[in-house]
């Protein structure tokens, strides 16, 4: 094994040697010239509102697009578990999987269903047969509209996506306003103690386009994704 | 053209195809939508040229320094407990899987979309050795039960109409016809799911590789990846070695941009990154994570001097979307694991120049592919360039002879007016042979009309003049 690692980065380092120049791309150099200077992702990605109400429209309006179910609630934790009944009685759910967390357990808890809990090993199949699964977030970005999960934040990685519908609950301050501020948050909290195995940005319920790139929502995930901010 | 077999079959699939309008009238109805979404997706970044600029660069460095972004994922991903594999071919990279799957003497193997795998035939490696594969990509799913190779690295199964699907279905998996592309998905949601929760391994591919946190980044829309990569207990990853990003906050541009290029959405549904196996204290996840990088000539590609940045690929797929030759031609017909512009630039280096030198040869130069690509490769140039050493190498007899012919004539005006005047002769007996073996212009009349030789030449008219 060592071998072969020594051998596939002698050929690149070999190859390396030959000097090569980046191709000018003088095609569209001509009409679009470069901006001099050095200059960070965030200054070309789409552009974010620097106040808290212009994130949270941008988060909506991107959250509407991609088909998910925002909803801001005032009224705090009561609230929210309020809107969550709601859910669970239209939606006629039989059982819930969560993970520990203050909201998820206040939400999770107050639907007088069984409750699944991740945080400590779970049958999968007693996943797979829950209505919903119940989870927290690192952050949601504004700009596209996603959720942030680790398997840290979330009870795992098979919570967000196994059971057919995902309500995030989420408090307002969580709301960031773009990728790069998403990242910079993650290596604030986990670039010393290491960071989870899994890192994932959830835009919108699971879909696919792949017959005659017509949308169908849930292909193999959730069919539905709810976000519950307070 | 000297003709070698791939571009004999290249040809002739070629010239079947071109002409079949239902399948034009598929292609078109799949891709219809998609310059208008993505433009407004374009329309949202503050620049998206300036955006193109800065991804370009961030991979060119990557691909410059590729030992030691390699070295560095490498330490990083082994120092959270994942294993690091390195294979210089597709031999070594099968016989690395076939042997983590003996080890862990697997039962059933559940794959999200994996290019590199179609690279090494992976599939028909473990079935051989009497492994189930399920392909769990709805795409891919479909292609597998047809038997089909994909025919769009990023959309797998464009080439199909619902009814086509629903006939697949009904035949390998007994399920009711449909018109219903809903149900058609829930169909194969209902197998997979299944599949999934049985599986003891999970294959994946990588959309980009973090030097700085040794973790993947997978992309997709369907949640099939992260599904494979929650659930099996092992998890083994196979990608290029030219994936690697120097940061992790790197994908802060480049997730947007492939979302945006790749199918006009401004975030992929799941992206999706994962370092090492599952962590302590962590709910789930695989006890095992291997990942194996393949070069497979890749090496080669890097040492070329003109044609280095094509390693900075992230597989979007803009250039075929928006490729006239791929519109017309389909995926299928390159014969490739990588079609469209971009396989029509790889493919030589990693394959053969003279093997495949006919795909270089078969565009319009139009450089719609160029200006599409999220990372400024130059493909259009690259095709010119590869053209070019396609001939240096090996050099035709007969395209020689007629240039040297060629230059006979344009060197002396005496020749030159007699094949003027021959020319006019030569085009009243023409209807007699047209489109037949003896017809000198057939490849030309075959499907369109010669153009009338003038009745007086110029200089006929000059000498004439009053
Ligand atoms: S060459 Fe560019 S446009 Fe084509 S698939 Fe690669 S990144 Fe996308």
């Amino acid at each position: 094994m060592n071998d072969q690692r020594e051998q596939l980065l002698t050929r690149v380092r070999k190859a390396l040697e030959v000097p090569a120049e980046k191709p000018a791309g003088h095609h569209d150099q001509a009409s679009e010239p470069r901006i001099a200077g050095k200059h960070a992702a965030t200054e070309w990605l789409p552009l974010v509102g620097p106040s808290f109400e212009e994130r949270l429209a941008l988060y909506a309006k991107n959250a509407k697009e991609l088909t998910a179910d925002f909803r801001f609630i005032q009224g705090g934790i009561p609230a929210l578990v309020a809107e969550l009944q709601e859910i669970a009685k239209t939606e006629g759910w039989t059982g819930v999987a969560t993970h520990a967390g203050e909201l998820t357990e206040a939400a999770a808890g107050a639907l007088g269903l069984p409750v699944v809990r991740t945080e400590c090993g779970y049958d999968v199949d007693a996943l797979e047969k829950c209505s919903a699964g119940i989870t927290a977030c690192e952050a949601l970005v504004a700009q596209t509209g996603s959720v942030l999960v680790t398997s840290r934040s979330s009870g795992g990685r098979a919570l967000s996506v196994l059971p057919p519908h995902h309500v995030v609950v989420a408090r307002r301050e969580q709301i960031v306003a773009d990728m790069t501020e998403a990242y910079a948050l993650l290596a604030s909290r986990y670039s010393e103690s290491g960071y989870p195995s899994m890192i994932s940005f959830i835009s919108g319920p699971s879909r696919t386009g792949d017959i005659e790139r017509i949308l169908v929502l849930g292909a193999h995930g959730p069919k539905r994704l709810t976000v519950l901010c307070i | 053209m000297s003709t070698t077999p791939a571009a004999a079959e290249f040809k002739k699939e070629a010239a079947v195809i071109t002409r079949d309008l239902r399948h034009r009238a598929v292609i078109r109805g799949a891709l219809k939508k998609y310059e208008v979404v993505r433009d407004d997706k374009k329309a949202r970044f503050q620049n998206w040229q300036q955006a193109r600029y800065l991804a370009s660069d961030i991979k060119w460095d990557a691909v410059n320094h590729l030992d030691t972004y390699l070295a560095e994922f490498a330490k990083n991903l082994e120092a959270r407990g994942g294993k690091v594999h390195w294979a210089s071919d597709a031999a070594q990279a099968r016989e690395i899987i076939l042997g983590i799957v003996k080890e862990k003497n697997a039962k059933a193997i559940v794959k999200s979309k994996v290019m590199t795998g179609e690279e090494i035939h992976i599939n028909e490696a473990l079935e051989e050795a009497g492994y189930e594969v399920v392909e769990s990509d709805l795409g891919e799913y479909i292609c597998q039960l047809r038997k089909e190779a994909p025919y769009h690295f990023v959309f797998p199964a464009m080439h199909l109409t619902r009814g086509e699907i629903s006939q697949t279905f009904t035949k390998e998996l007994g399920s009711a016809p449909t018109n219903s592309p809903e149900e058609l998905t829930m169909i194969a949601r209902r197998v997979l799911r299944e599949k999934y929760i049985k599986a003891d391994i999970g294959i994946s591919g990588a959309n980009f590789a973090i030097a700085e946190t040794g973790m993947i980044s997978i992309t997709e829309n369907e949640g099939n990846a992260r599904l494979t990569c929650a659930l099996p207990k092992t998890h083994i990853a196979l990608m290029g070695i030219e994936k690697l990003l120097p940061k992790l906050s790197d994908l802060a541009l480049f997730l947007p941009m492939l979302g945006t290029a790749g199918c006009g959405q401004l975030l992929t549904g799941y992206n999706t990154m994962y370092g090492g196996p599952k962590q302590p204290g962590e709910a789930d996840g695989p006890e095992e994570f291997h990942v194996v990088l393949l070069d497979n000539r890749r090496t080669d590609l890097l040492a070329s001097s003109e044609q280095r940045d094509a390693l900075q690929c992230m597989r979007c797929g803009a250039c075929l979307n928006v490729c006239p030759i791929y519109k017309n031609i389909g995926g299928h017909t390159y014969g490739t694991t990588y079609q469209g512009p971009i396989g029509s630039v790889i493919t030589p280096h990693l394959r053969n120049l003279q093997e495949f030198k006919h795909l270089v040869f078969c565009s319009s130069l139009c450089g719609a592919c160029t200006e599409a690509c999220p990372v400024k490769i130059d493909l259009h140039h690259h095709l010119l360039q590869s053209r070019r050493d396609a001939i240096a190498e090996k050099a035709v007899w007969w395209e020689r002879l007629t240039f040297k012919a060629c230059a006979v004539i344009f060197n002396h005006a005496w020749v030159f007016s007699l094949g003027e005047k021959l020319g006019r002769i030569g085009q009243i007996f023409h209807p007699l042979i047209k489109n037949t073996p003896l017809d000198p212009a057939r490849a030309w009349t075959a499907s369109r009309e010669l153009p009338k030789v003038a009745p007086q030449t110029f200089r006929e008219w000059w000498s004439h003049r009053k």
